[in-house]
């Protein structure tokens, strides 16, 4: 994707389209009085989308993404999910939503006590299918993710690649509308950072909007996908080359 | 066999991680409330056969205490109030005390050899009454009067009230505190609940993000306190019956069953502390969990 395409993408959403997935207008967040983490955040992904976010640590990347999975409420702006606007949103409806996002944790954030079968069954068995409805279904997945001889292991048991397929595993165990991935790459080496991008390209191919936050600069530019780029908590236009993920 | 073939293997695991050692140290707590609870139950019901019982011996008999007039002699006017109540509608054997009885009765008071001979001892008639339908003491003095005998009937109707009295008051202090312990149970079980809430935070997080509603994640503490409290309930329960059985065979008729006459069926009296703990443990855990996931964003 071009640059300007790129950019296009990012600054001028329209926002009335239906097909946006997310939404953030003048998005400012702090924690308490601490100083801003994000401010004046406004971009839009449109379904289907493929994004990186990029910048450097501290600068809001996790926060954004906590933002969307409804872990964190905005100190100030608007955010629509799915056309949805949060701040509207009820408690009781908030699961729901969340049962169409996937995320995968930068620290994986799995259930210890919990078979990796177990782990990536989690979210069927939360939405109340039966065993039988979902067992062959991850059972499939743990073998496309290369943990089809481990569905019995207990993460404690894993190496860091294996967690990390796990985690992406129970993301995408009910073909969310969105997934999110904080660093998902972080903890393998290059060639399993190949086969996850290819895996998340291949859930972005098959309808998922995808947005995955992380310093693999590798990855950002092997991929050719769009990047939101954060700075000290203000997002930053595409400036027309990988940003500098080492800063 | 290979293990990917073995059933269980496929059985979902518990959402919530099997028991620790703050579990053990609930399931003791629990089991030791039950424990008391079962004895409470057992000691009330007890204490009202005991109350029951000696009512009804009381109830059962009158003593008619009878004064001699004039050249009369005690004997001859307790045979005249002998005579005057035997008969009468309600009344069972009729006895008067021989003088050397009511000498015996009077001798704590006043002392076997101080006693004049030609004292005139007030004789004591005992009456036996129709457990179905007994006279009552108006019934005895009217027939005394009629027959003209100097006599004052106590039909044990005071000590009887006072019987029934100490009876209610045992079984409601038995029962208050059954109530009292099923209170604490609650208490314990909402502190559990929220420590348990607190230790597991990150489970709990889990299944947020994961889509899980407040109310599943209650019934998931729902479930594991419930389970607990009926399963330390029913060891505490058990304990209460067994150490009841063990007070009526080895103390039949003496010493503590004596005050406490515990019936075999009474063993049965711990049986809904199980129940109800775990119903307790149940709405308990449910609504502070429900209350404290709201505090989660």
């Amino acid at each position: 994707m071009s640059r300007k395409a790129i950019v296009s993408e990012v600054s001028a959403a329209d926002p009335t389209s239906p097909q946006s997935i997310v939404r953030f207008e003048g998005v400012s967040m702090r924690y308490g009085r601490d100083p801003e983490v994000l401010t004046d955040i406004s971009f839009e992904l449109p379904q289907g989308a493929f994004y990186f976010l990029t910048g450097p640590s501290g600068s809001g990347k996790s926060t954004l993404l906590k933002l969307i999975y409804l872990a964190e409420r905005a100190s100030r702006g608007r955010i629509e999910i799915f056309g949805q606007d949060l701040a509207l949103l009820r408690r009781k409806d908030r699961p729901f939503m969340r049962r169409r996002i996937g995320v995968v944790f930068q620290e994986f954030r799995l259930l210890d006590h919990l078979s990796c079968f177990d782990n990536a069954a989690l979210a069927p068995r939360i939405a109340g299918r039966k065993p039988a409805a979902y067992r062959a279904d991850v059972a499939d997945l743990l073998a496309w993710v290369g943990l089809g001889d481990r569905m019995h292991a207990m993460p404690p048991a894993l190496s860091g690649g294996e967690k990390q397929r796990l985690a992406i595993a129970r993301a995408v165990i009910n073909r969310p509308d969105l997934l999110l991935a904080d660093e998902p790459t972080g903890n393998v080496d290059e060639a399993m950072g190949l086969r996850i991008l290819r895996l998340l390209l291949e859930l972005n191919r098959v309808g998922a909007t995808v947005l995955i936050a992380t310093h693999d600069k590798d990855l950002v530019v092997r991929s050719g996908k769009p990047v939101l780029h954060l700075e000290a908590g203000r997002l930053s236009p595409y400036p027309g080359q990988a940003p500098d993920l080492d800063e | 066999m290979n293990g990917a073939f073995d059933p269980k293997r496929w059985w979902p695991a518990p959402l919530l991680p099997l028991g620790d050692a703050r579990d053990l140290t609930l399931l003791f707590v629990v089991a030791a409330l039950s424990f008391l609870a079962g004895l409470a139950a057992i000691a009330a019901l007890a204490s009202e056969r005991a109350a029951v019982g000696w009512r009804s011996e009381l109830a059962g008999s009158a003593t008619i205490i009878v004064r001699a007039q004039g050249a009369e002699t005690p004997d001859a006017a307790a045979l005249r109030a002998v005579v005057a109540v035997s008969g009468l509608r309600g009344v069972g054997e009729v006895r008067a005390l021989e003088k050397a009885k009511a000498d015996q009765l009077l001798a704590p008071w006043i002392g076997a050899d101080a006693l004049p001979s030609d004292l005139p001892v007030p004789r004591l008639v005992t009456v036996e009454l129709d457990p179905k339908t007994p006279a009552t003491g108006a019934d005895l003095d009217r027939a005394l009067s009629a027959a003209g005998v100097d006599a004052t009937v106590d039909d044990h109707s005071r000590w009887s009230a006072e019987i029934m009295r100490a009876g209610v008051i045992e079984r409601n202090v038995a029962l208050g505190l059954f109530a009292l312990l099923l209170a604490i149970l609650g208490a314990v079980i909402s502190f559990a609940t929220r420590q348990g809430l607190a230790a597991r935070r990150e489970i709990v997080d889990a299944l947020h993000l994961s889509g899980a509603t407040d109310g599943f994640i209650a019934r998931l503490f729902q479930a594991r306190f419930a389970r607990s409290a009926a399963q330390a309930g029913l060891a505490g329960a058990l304990l209460a019956a067994a150490m009841a059985a063990a007070l009526k065979l080895t103390g039949a008729g003496q010493g503590l069953t004596a005050l406490l006459p515990i019936a075999w069926r009474d063993l049965a009296a711990p049986a809904p502390f199980p129940v109800l703990g775990a119903l307790i443990a149940a709405v308990v855990a449910r609504t502070t969990a429900t209350a404290a996931l709201k505090e989660v964003p």
